[in-house]
Formats: C-alpha cells, sequence, structure tokens
C-alpha cells in the first residue's frame, strides 16, 4: 500500500496583482524524496511557505498524516514534524551555532547537553560542527549544516529545503545527498525545491512541475531527460545560447596582487589576486557567494579604492580613480544587489540611468540634470533589452526581478563600455531573461569589449566564458579555459568541502 | 482586519497631503489638549492661527512671522540637505549659537568703529563659526565612525555653557553695570542687522532665508550633486556606485547646515535679539528639524513649513497673553504635528487594505 | 580622605547618585536597542518620567508612587514610539527625535504648577551598622533604595540577556528581524516590549533626577542625560555590565566638577559645566577607535523597519 505523508489540495494563494499558487495538488509518501520543480516566480516559495506556517492559503486543503493540517504559524508545524531549510538561511551571525539551534527548537535542552546533541547528529550524518563557534565565521556550506542539524534535532517526518544547492560547491553537494538518502532511509520525507535538473534527476523519487503558480505536470525524474523537464518546466522549446569564437585582442584589464582587508568583523577579504583579460575575452570567475565576489567587483569598478600598482586599464594604473572616472575609460560594471546597489529601489527608471550614464551619455550639463536625456535614454534600454515595465516614470521597486537585471545591464552594456564586470548577472532572474541577458553579454564581448562574469551558477559560466577561475576565501584559482573542464576539476578548484574537520 | 500592503512606487499624492493631513489632525488634537487646559479650543484655535494673519494688528504680526521664520527656513534648508543623505545633524542649535557668538564677537571687538563691511564680514564670520562646530562631528565621524547624531547634539550643550560663558565673561557689556549679556548691537549701526523696509520685519536674515530656498531648490532637484545626495539617503551602496564618496557628503553636508544655521545665529544676534545673553537661543534649531520634516525635505515645503511654525510661535504667544495658555502648550503641539506627520507618512509607502486575508 | 581639597570619599559617594539616572536610562536603553529598535526618545521619556514621577509624588504623597508614575509615564512614551515605528513603520531616528521635542514639551505643560515645590523626601536605606563602616559604609552603604534599585536592574538584565530563553529570542530579532520572524517568533511584539521596558526605566531615571539627585522640578532638567544614556549604551558595546563602568565613569565627571565648584577652583562654572557633554564625545571618540579594529558590537538589524513581506 502507499502511504500518503502530506497530501495537498486545491491550494490558492493571491497576492495583488498575481495569482502565486492556483489550485495546487500533490502528495508526498513517507520516505520519499519528493521535487517541487519549476523556474524562479513559478510559485514554488509560496508553495513551501504555506506547508511551514509562514503564509495562509486562500483556499484549499492540507492533510498531514491523514490529518487536517493548518500550521497558523512555524510554531505549529515544527509541531506538527514539518522543518524547513531555507533558501536565504534564517540565521544569526552573531550568535554561535548552538544558539542558533536553540532558537529553531520548541524546547531545547539546557545549553551544555544541547552542544553535545549537535555534535552526535552532525557526526552521525556526516555533518560535523563545532556548536561554539559563531555562525558569521562559517562558510555557505557550513552554515547550512547548522540549518540542517538544526531540523534533525526535531526528528522531522517532512524536511523542505528550499534551494539547498545554490551555495554548495559540487563536493559538498555530494556530502549533501549522502546525507539526504540517508534520512529518506530512515522514513523521512523531503520536498526538495529546485529548478536544478541534473539534481533532482539524481535525488528525487518523484516530482511536481509548477509554472506560473499551476501545476502543470508530475513524473518520476529518473525517468525523464533533464531536457524534457526543462521544456516541462518553461513550457516550451528550449533555446541554448549560440557559441562562436571570437578573436582576443590586447590585454584590457589587468590585476596584480590585489589584497582587501575585510570591512566587516564576518566580511571576506581579498588576498593576493591576479589576473588579466583581453578585448574580446569572456572571464568566468565561479566559487559560492560571500567568498569575496563582492569586494572583488567593488574594487574594480572603483567603488573600494586598493593599493597603488592592483588595477590596470590597458597600461595606466587606476587603482586610486573612483567609480566615475573609471567609466570615462570604459570600465563599467553592475553589482549583484539590483535593489539598492545596482539601482534605487524608491526612485524612476529615468533616475536610475543617473547613477551610472552621466559619464559617458550626455545626461548631464555642466552639472546640471538633462532630463529629457535621462528619459530617451532609460526608453532606449526598455526598448532595446525588452524591459517590460509600463513606462520610464516607473519606480525600479516595481519591477520585476528578471526586467529589473535586464534593464541594470543594458544600462551598462548601452553607454558600449570597453571592460564590463558583472556579478550574479541572471541570480533570481527567468529562464528567458537569464538567456536575453546572456545573448547581450555575448554580442558585447563579439564587439571586442573584455568582460568578467562572477556567478554562483556554474553551467552559465560553461556556457558563455572563454576561461574559468574560481574565487575562494578570497583567493583565485589560476584561469583554465573553460573546454573540456569536468565538474570534478571545477569542484576542486571551488576548494572543495569547507570544514568537515571539527575539533571533536 | 487592516493589512499594510506596499505600494510598488512611492505615491506622490500622499507625500504632498500628508503634511496637511497631519496639520489638520494635530489641531484636533491640540484643540482637545486646550479643552483639558480649560481653555475653549476654538477660540485657541483661531487666536494662534487666524489673529496673526487676519485680526487686529495683523501687519505688525506678519513682520514678525517672517522674522520668526527665517531662521527656521534658513536653518531647515541646510538640515534638510543632511536628512536626505542620511546625515542626521541635529546639533543645528549649537552652531547657531557659535555663529552667534563668532559674528558678533567680531562687532564687539572692533566697537565702535563704523564702516559698511562690518556686517558682510559678521556674516561669513557667523557662517564660519557655525562650520566649524558642524565640521567636528563630520570628522569624527569620518575618521572615527562616531555619530554624528550624539556628537552634534554634546556639543549643543557645549555651545550652550560655551555662550553662557561669554554673556557672563569675555563679551560682558562693560557698560551694563554687572548685569550679564553683551553691548547691544541694535544701538551699533554698522553691525545692526535692521530692517530693510520699515514695518515689514524684512531683513537680511529674511532675504538670504529666502536665497537659502532657491539655491538648496536648484542644488537639490536639478544638480547631479543633489541627485547624488539624494541617492545616497536612499540607498547609500548605489551612491558609492554612482562615484560618492561618503566622507565628502558627510563633510559637505553638516558643513552646509552648520553655516546656514551659523548665519541664522547672526541675523538673529545681530538683529531681532540684538545681544549676546545666556539665553539667546530660543529653540530654533531644534523647531527647524520639525520645519525641515513638515516640509517633506524640499526647500519650498520648507518655506511654507517655516511660515507655519513661526505662526504658532507668534501664535502661541498671543494666546499665552490673551487665553493664559501655558507657552509649553505651543511646544506639545509642535511635537504632536512631527508625530502626526511621521505616522500618515506611512500612507506615502503603504497601501492600507481593510478586510481580511481573503481579499 | 582629601585630594586637593576634594573629599574622595564624598566624591565616590556622590558618584554612585550622580550616575543612577543615566544607568537606568542607559540600561533601559541598552535592551531596546538589543531587540533592534533605535530609539533617540530617550531624554524626552527621561523627562516625561520626571515630570510625572514628580507629580505623582507631590500628589500621593508617597516617593515609591512617584517612582511607578515615572516608570508608567515613560513606558506610555516608549508605547508611543513603538505604535509609530513599529506598526506605521516611520523612520526610527526621526521619531525618536519627534518623541523628545514632544516629550519636552508635555513635561514643562504638565510641570508649570509644581515648580518651586518640594517632593516628599526618599529615606536612605537603613543597613544598620553597616553604615558605620569607615569608608565602605559611606561609599557602598549610604544611599536610597533606588540606587541599589538600578544596580539589580543590571545584574538583572545582564543575566536575561545572557542565559535566558526569552533574552536569546530578543538578541535574535535584533540581529536579524527576517530570520527570527521565518522561524516564527514575533518580531514586533518582541520589539514593543523591549521598548517599553527601556521607556519605564528612562522614566525611572527621570524620576529619580526629580525626586531625589535635585531634588525639584525644573524645565528641561534632564539636560542632555537622555543623549548621555544612548552615548553610554554604545560605549558599553551593547553589553549592561559596561554600561555600569559608562554610567559611572560620567557620574564621576558630574560629581567632580560640582565638587571643583563647590571648592571654590577658579574655573569658571560654564567651562565646568561643559565637562560631561566634552567627556562623553572624547569616550565616543576612544570607543569608536576600539570598534574600528574588528569587533562589531552593534546589533546588525539596530535602527532598520520590519515589515513582513508575505
Amino acid at each position: 500500500m502507499t502511504e500518503i505523508l502530506l497530501k495537498i489540495d486545491g491550494l490558492t494563494k493571491a497576492y495583488p496583482g498575481v495569482v502565486a499558487n492556483d489550485h495546487v495538488g500533490f502528495s508526498v509518501a513517507p520516505g520519499e524524496v519528493h521535487a517541487l520543480l519549476g523556474e524562479n516566480g513559478a510559485g514554488k516559495s509560496t508553495l513551501v511557505k504555506m506547508i511551514y506556517g509562514l503564509v495562509k492559503p486562500d483556499s484549499g486543503t492540507m492533510e498531514f498524516l491523514g490529518r487536517p493540517y493548518t500550521p497558523a504559524e512555524p510554531r505549529a508545524a515544527r509541531a506538527a514534524g514539518v522543518a524547513m531549510v531555507f533558501q536565504h538561511f534564517s540565521l544569526f551571525e552573531a550568535l554561535n551555532v548552538a544558539e542558533n539551534v536553540a532558537l529553531g527548537m520548541e524546547n531545547p535542552p539546557p545549553m551544555r547537553d544541547l552542544a553535545k546533541r549537535i555534535r552526535e547528529i552532525s557526526q552521525a550524518y556526516g555533518l560535523p560542527l563545532d556548536p561554539a563557534r559563531l555562525v558569521g565565521d562559517l562558510s555557505a556550506g557550513e552554515r547550512q549544516r547548522v540549518e540542517i542539524v538544526r531540523c534533525l534535532l526535531q526528528d522531522p517526518k517532512l524536511l523542505i529545503m528550499d534551494e539547498p544547492t545554490s551555495v554548495l560547491t559540487p563536493q559538498e553537494v555530494e556530502i549533501l545527498f549522502r546525507t539526504l538518502r540517508k534520512l529518506s532511509s530512515e522514513g523521512t520525507a523531503i520536498l526538495y525545491i529546485s529548478h536544478k535538473l541534473e539534481e533532482i534527476r539524481t535525488i528525487c523519487d518523484g516530482a511536481t512541475i509548477l509554472r506560473g503558480g499551476k501545476v502543470v505536470g508530475s513524473c518520476i525524474p529518473r525517468e525523464k531527460s533533464a531536457r524534457e523537464l526543462a521544456e516541462m518546466m518553461v513550457g516550451g522549446e528550449f533555446a541554448a545560447t549560440e557559441r562562436v569564437s571570437r578573436p582576443f585582442g590586447a590585454p584590457m584589464l589587468e590585476v596584480k596582487g590585489l589584497s582587501l582587508a575585510p570591512l566587516s568583523q564576518f566580511g571576506p577579504s581579498l588576498k593576493d589576486i591576479s589576473l588579466s583579460i583581453a578585448a574580446g575575452e569572456i572571464l568566468g570567475i565561479g566559487g559560492v557567494a560571500g567568498n569575496g565576489q563582492e569586494e572583488l567587483l567593488a574594487t574594480l569598478s572603483g567603488e573600494r579604492p586598493s593599493a597603488p600598482g592592483t588595477v590596470w586599464m590597458k597600461g595606466a594604473d587606476i587603482s586610486a580613480l573612483g567609480p566615475n572616472p573609471r567609466r570615462a575609460l570604459g570600465l563599467m560594471s553592475a553589482p549583484e544587489e539590483r535593489l539598492g546597489h545596482a539601482a534605487v529601489p524608491n526612485m524612476s527608471l529615468t533616475d536610475n540611468t543617473l547613477l551610472t550614464g552621466t559619464i559617458r551619455m550626455p545626461l548631464v550639463k555642466n552639472g546640471f540634470l538633462n532630463m529629457a536625456e535621462a528619459k530617451a535614454f532609460a526608453e532606449d534600454i526598455i526598448r532595446e533589452f525588452d524591459v517590460r515595465t509600463p513606462g520610464p516614470w516607473v519606480a525600479a521597486r516595481a519591477l520585476s526581478g528578471g526586467n529589473l537585471q535586464k534593464f541594470v545591464i543594458g544600462r551598462e552594456v548601452l553607454q558600449k563600455p570597453e571592460v564590463l564586470i558583472v556579478n550574479q548577472p541572471t541570480w533570481g532572474v527567468d529562464a528567458a531573461a537569464a538567456a536575453a541577458i546572456r545573448r547581450a553579454l555575448l554580442r558585447l564581448a563579439e564587439k571586442g569589449a573584455a568582460l568578467i562574469v562572477i556567478s554562483q551558477d556554474l553551467d552559465e559560466l560553461m556556457e558563455i566564458a572563454d576561461r574559468f577561475c574560481a574565487l575562494n576565501e578570497g583567493r583565485i584559482s589560476a584561469p583554465r579555459p573553460t573546454e573540456g573542464l569536468t565538474i570534478d576539476e571545477i569542484g576542486l578548484m571551488l576548494g572543495g568541502a569547507h570544514g568537515m574537520e571539527v575539533p571533536a | 482586519m487592516i493589512r499594510l500592503v506596499k505600494r510598488p512606487m512611492p505615491s506622490k499624492f500622499w507625500s504632498w497631503t500628508t503634511p496637511l493631513v497631519a496639520v489638520i489632525a494635530t489641531m484636533i488634537a491640540g484643540g482637545l489638549l486646550f479643552a483639558i487646559l480649560g481653555k475653549n479650543p476654538v477660540e485657541a484655535i483661531r487666536v494662534i492661527f487666524w489673529d496673526p494673519l487676519f485680526g487686529p494688528n495683523a501687519d505688525y504680526f506678519r513682520s514678525q512671522l517672517l522674522v520668526k521664520a527665517a531662521p527656521l527656513i534658513l536653518i531647515a534648508c541646510g538640515l534638510a540637505v543632511g536628512f536626505r543623505a542620511g546625515i542626521w545633524n541635529i546639533g543645528a542649535e549649537g552652531q547657531y549659537i557659535i555663529g552667534a557668538i563668532f559674528g558678533a564677537s567680531l562687532a564687539l571687538a572692533v566697537y565702535p568703529a563704523e564702516s559698511w563691511f562690518l556686517f558682510p564680514a559678521m556674516v561669513v564670520l557667523g557662517a564660519i563659526g557655525g562650520l566649524l562646530w558642524g565640521l567636528i562631528p563630520a570628522l569624527l565621524k569620518v575618521v572615527f565612525g562616531t555619530s554624528e547624531i550624539l556628537v552634534s547634539l554634546m556639543l549643543v550643550y557645549v555651545a550652550q555653557n560655551l555662550l553662557a560663558y561669554m554673556a557672563f565673561g569675555p563679551l560682558k557689556n562693560p557698560e551694563g553695570y554687572g548685569f550679564p549679556g553683551s553691548r547691544n548691537l541694535q544701538g551699533y549701526p554698522s553691525a545692526f542687522n535692521d530692517e530693510l523696509m520699515a514695518g515689514t520685519g524684512v531683513h537680511w536674515g529674511v532675504l538670504a532665508a529666502l536665497g537659502a530656498v532657491v539655491a538648496i531648490y536648484v542644488l537639490m532637484q536639478r544638480h547631479i550633486a543633489g541627485f547624488r545626495i539624494r541617492v545616497a539617503g536612499e540607498a547609500p551602496r548605489a551612491a558609492r556606485y554612482a562615484g560618492v564618496v561618503p566622507a565628502r557628503l558627510i563633510v559637505f553636508c553638516l558643513c552646509l547646515s552648520g553655516a546656514l544655521a551659523g548665519m541664522a545665529g547672526l541675523f538673529e544676534v545681530s538683529g531681532p535679539s540684538g545681544q549676546i545673553t545666556d539665553s539667546f537661543n530660543v529653540g530654533y534649531g531644534y523647531t527647524a528639524i520639525i520645519v525641515a520634516f513638515l516640509g517633506r525635505l524640499h526647500p519650498v515645503g520648507i518655506l511654507l513649513a517655516g511660515l507655519l511654525m513661526a505662526l504658532t510661535y507668534i501664535g502661541g504667544d498671543m494666546a499665552q497673553l490673551m487665553l493664559g495658555l501655558p507657552s509649553a502648550a505651543i511646544q506639545v503641539f509642535q511635537g504632536m504635528l512631527l508625530f502626526f506627520l511621521l505616522g500618515f507618512d506611512l500612507l506615502t509607502n503603504y497601501r492600507i487594505r481593510i478586510g481580511g486575508a481573503r481579499a | 580622605m582629601i585630594i586637593g581639597g576634594i573629599d574622595i570619599i564624598t566624591l565616590i559617594s556622590m558618584l554612585m547618585v550622580a550616575s543612577t539616572p543615566v544607568l537606568l536610562a542607559a540600561t533601559g536603553e541598552l535592551v531596546a536597542e538589543k531587540s533592534g529598535v533605535l530609539n533617540l526618545g530617550v531624554e524626552g521619556m527621561m523627562i516625561t518620567g520626571a515630570v510625572a514621577g514628580f507629580a505623582t509624588a507631590v500628589s500621593t504623597g508617597s516617593p515609591v508612587l512617584g517612582f511607578v508614575g515615572g516608570a508608567l509615564a515613560g513606558a506610555a512614551m516608549a508605547m508611543l514610539f513603538a505604535i509609530l515605528t513599529q506598526v506605521f513603520l516611520s523612520n526610527q531616528t526621526a521619531t525618536g527625535l519627534a518623541l523628545t521635542l514632544f516629550g519636552l514639551g508635555l513635561s514643562a505643560l504638565i510641570g508649570k504648577p509644581f515648580e518651586g515645590v518640594r517632593p516628599p523626601a526618599t529615606g536612605k536605606v537603613p543597613f544598620g551598622p553597616l553604615s558605620d563602616i569607615p569608608v565602605l559604609g559611606r561609599i557602598l552603604f549610604s544611599h536610597d533604595w533606588v540606587v541599589y534599585l538600578s544596580l539589580l536592574l543590571v545584574a538583572v538584565t545582564w543575566a536575561f540577556l545572557k542565559f535566558t530563553r526569552a533574552g536569546l529570542i530578543l538578541r535574535a530579532v535584533g540581529e536579524n528581524h527576517d530570520a527570527a520572524h521565518a522561524l516564527g517568533y514575533r518580531v514586533i511584539a518582541v520589539r514593543c516590549a523591549a521598548l517599553a521596558f527601556g521607556g519605564a526605566l528612562a522614566g525611572l531615571g527621570g524620576a529619580y533626577l526629580s525626586l531625589i539627585r535635585v531634588p525639584q522640578w525644573t524645565e528641561g532638567m534632564t539636560a542632555g542625560a537622555g543623549w548621555i544614556a544612548l552615548a553610554i549604551v554604545v560605549f558599553a558595546s551593547w553589553r549592561p555590565e559596561r554600561a555600569l563602568i559608562g554610567a559611572y565613569l560620567f557620574g564621576g565627571i558630574t560629581a567632580l566638577q560640582l565638587q571643583l565648584q563647590a571648592a571654590g577652583y577658579a574655573i569658571p562654572v560654564h567651562l565646568l559645566s561643559m565637562a560631561p557633554y566634552v567627556l562623553t564625545i572624547v569616550v565616543l571618540v576612544l570607543l569608536s577607535v576600539v570598534h574600528r579594529r574588528g569587533v562589531q558590537a552593534a546589533p546588525a538589524a539596530l535602527g532598520r523597519s520590519f515589515h513582513a513581506a508575505s
């Protein structure tokens, strides 16, 4: 007989202007690893938030262990046996591991006992952790272990994992999968949310596919090819980016022995970074976010000055120049955080062109703003990059992630940079927009610009970069041509698995 | 059930309507307060808001309106630039005092020499005094990361004690029969900031305030520097990305607001007040904070808000005289105004939805 | 023991009394800031507590009721701040300033009839023979009960934050309100409670000023004590035990400058009166230098508004 652990039926949740979940239904058996597959914005997050009691459904029913299940808050969900590992970790950097674990439990034992149990459980599942360490000092992979151990201490019957591998190195993914298989063999069901097809084919027993808030299919992932899954997820033919080989020109940007002290207590530093990039070339820098990516972009863009002689463009030392003088030389950048860094949330798109466009575009005359030009430039970007918005007067925060990212990339690309540095260009962006952005980056390189693409998405880097290097704990590995690079080699470049040895 | 839903875009309509709503709400709450104090609320509101403008002797009061509004507007214009950038100078009161001491000291030092350039020199010195007093928190913030809020505020108390020291010591009027306080500059033609047209209340400070409104408008709304200041307040990281150097911004904002506050102090000490005394300052530096917020940190709004606040001062005095309303009631009134404004501000960024989750 | 015309024992004994108002206010604000809220209205809550405590004590004849009244008034002011910043999501800096300006006005209004009135006296705690111990007796066992209460509150706050689950939750909310919300904790409720506690302590500190330290009511009598309390929280790196040191350091300077005035040194009174404020700035600078070297002491979510997106 097939037991059912969690049964969901007709679940609907609407937000102003968008139906996040529209009569969603599926079920999970005990011990099953069940995938929720869908693009960004397909409604996966809303769905699991309802299962975890963070969001109340408008209508529909849930049953857990055959009983009606209506968690009013996460506490109730945890009491029922549902635990969740968040995509953006629900951790507290200034608190230690044991305190973080205690916060996720209903009735934690005294700290000393808890520390002992954390050691036991974490060893038993191959996820070593030191309970006394501050979470702020841990790597992304270790932080995820804290979350998982926190869940395991509650003996959950259902474990929800939201995009668990996005911050892990390939070796760490292996370890995670071993843990998940062990849990599954002990009868714990796992609801596994992801848009990574190969992973789902590897680990999941069943899958429900969401698109636009609706269930569009279910399958046994092992029986489908990645391409079939992708087509179910995207709902059409999957257009791969075409790749043509390009001639490389003279070196454009060189970094020599760049080191940078951390900005904050838990901030990463940069250690002796050297690299060089030629005209027409795309250098991909992989690695888990938080290993110095933001800092590298900030020093290259000019937001943080570096020691003299560390950053060179076309043979001139530009280490001391700020962002605007560098823009004048043709060096542009697009940081990872769209809202608050690459764009001002409360300002209109027109205003947002003024952030970077005042040097290479005629948006300013004698220091005074030329709003007509700015508006025209914003309209150009909207047109050329297919930014879906009612008009340039709309505030940046009103745009979806993908549209705003297209706007940001478009703003830089249309200014004809000679060197462009982008960080996570397609993070949290739907597949169509991501493909458009990648095509735009490739076109720019074809025209002879040098590009540095920093990304966590290794597939993306393999697709567009000519050379690949890894940024790990502030150090950069020697770049290697992407052609012929295997996933294991990349994993080792990324530093393998972090912190597997813990003092007992 | 009432829920808040974030607007996709800040509402322009509510941004300018909330100050009016806040003023009306404050009048209602203020009326209640006056009623509790045993005064007829309608009459109190009339005495405060209507009589100074349209009642008997309105001519005199209208001129007083400008006299009182000028320092508020001048200071608030400077503060607004900083507040926009997320730099909180709340020590304008201290910069105002130091400006007055600096400027007046020059006049008192050269007394009784007459020269046409004495007064301009005093204005410059007043601005420098305020600027230097504002530079202290700026430099401490830039070099050490010390909170400009706390330092600028502490410096008000230092300035106040310095003022008392000056009034009782170095600047004491040698012909003042031992009373504390300096010579009265109103009796010193070269240093006197007199009315430019008799009976209008317009002195140099009023013109400076209007000039500041125009200059700040141009800076903040039309110039790239003002744009970057606004970006710095909205999203500090985006400002760095746009090429703003935070340290320079901090120094600029605190020096600008300090200089304007210092000038306001100088115009006051050389004009309406006339002399350095230990009670020379009357809290304009604090009230200007309310003016800046009530005016939506926009120069034109500040102009209107400054006039409104000046009205409450004058009306408050009248209410004290005619109805025996305690002077502190006006202070409460001003505080309430700021509260209502901050509360209603919610409507600019959020929509209020009434009804349950099943909306 | 007299050095340079100043009796050291009297000085130390005075120091404890001079420190108590800011110690109370700083301890309360520390808890509020630990929960992630920056309430700049301490001055306003303190002076409201001062006048409410004074009025209550004079009308009832009971200093104890006066202190209760002061604490309640401070907490009421804090709730005003809480409603605006937590429910109406107003800017915390601006709202704190508004609270201070409002409190100064309100207290002046309430206090008018009480000017020149003497409050009922608060006696010293009878320690019997203990207070006759030379030196120590006068320093430690010659005070009113509020001095000891303030020390007890510091200890309780320390233990609460360090050892209790509620304290852990409070710190968690102050570190990362989104994560705390995701785990199912009620961010706004926790913050409101912390604010109310902070307000009550500020009010208590204010009442101590008007009922014991001065003791009478004068307009604007807190004279920046609330702001100094805010500075002490920074000085203390958000740790209660260090707030004690900070408050006593500040109290020491205040007591010393009063003693110097009394001892008839030829330093102008007004310049001496600057000392506590100048010292506060100097200490803030020194602490900033220390904080630059790594350790981030402030709660990570301090001053940020929380609005659950879902």
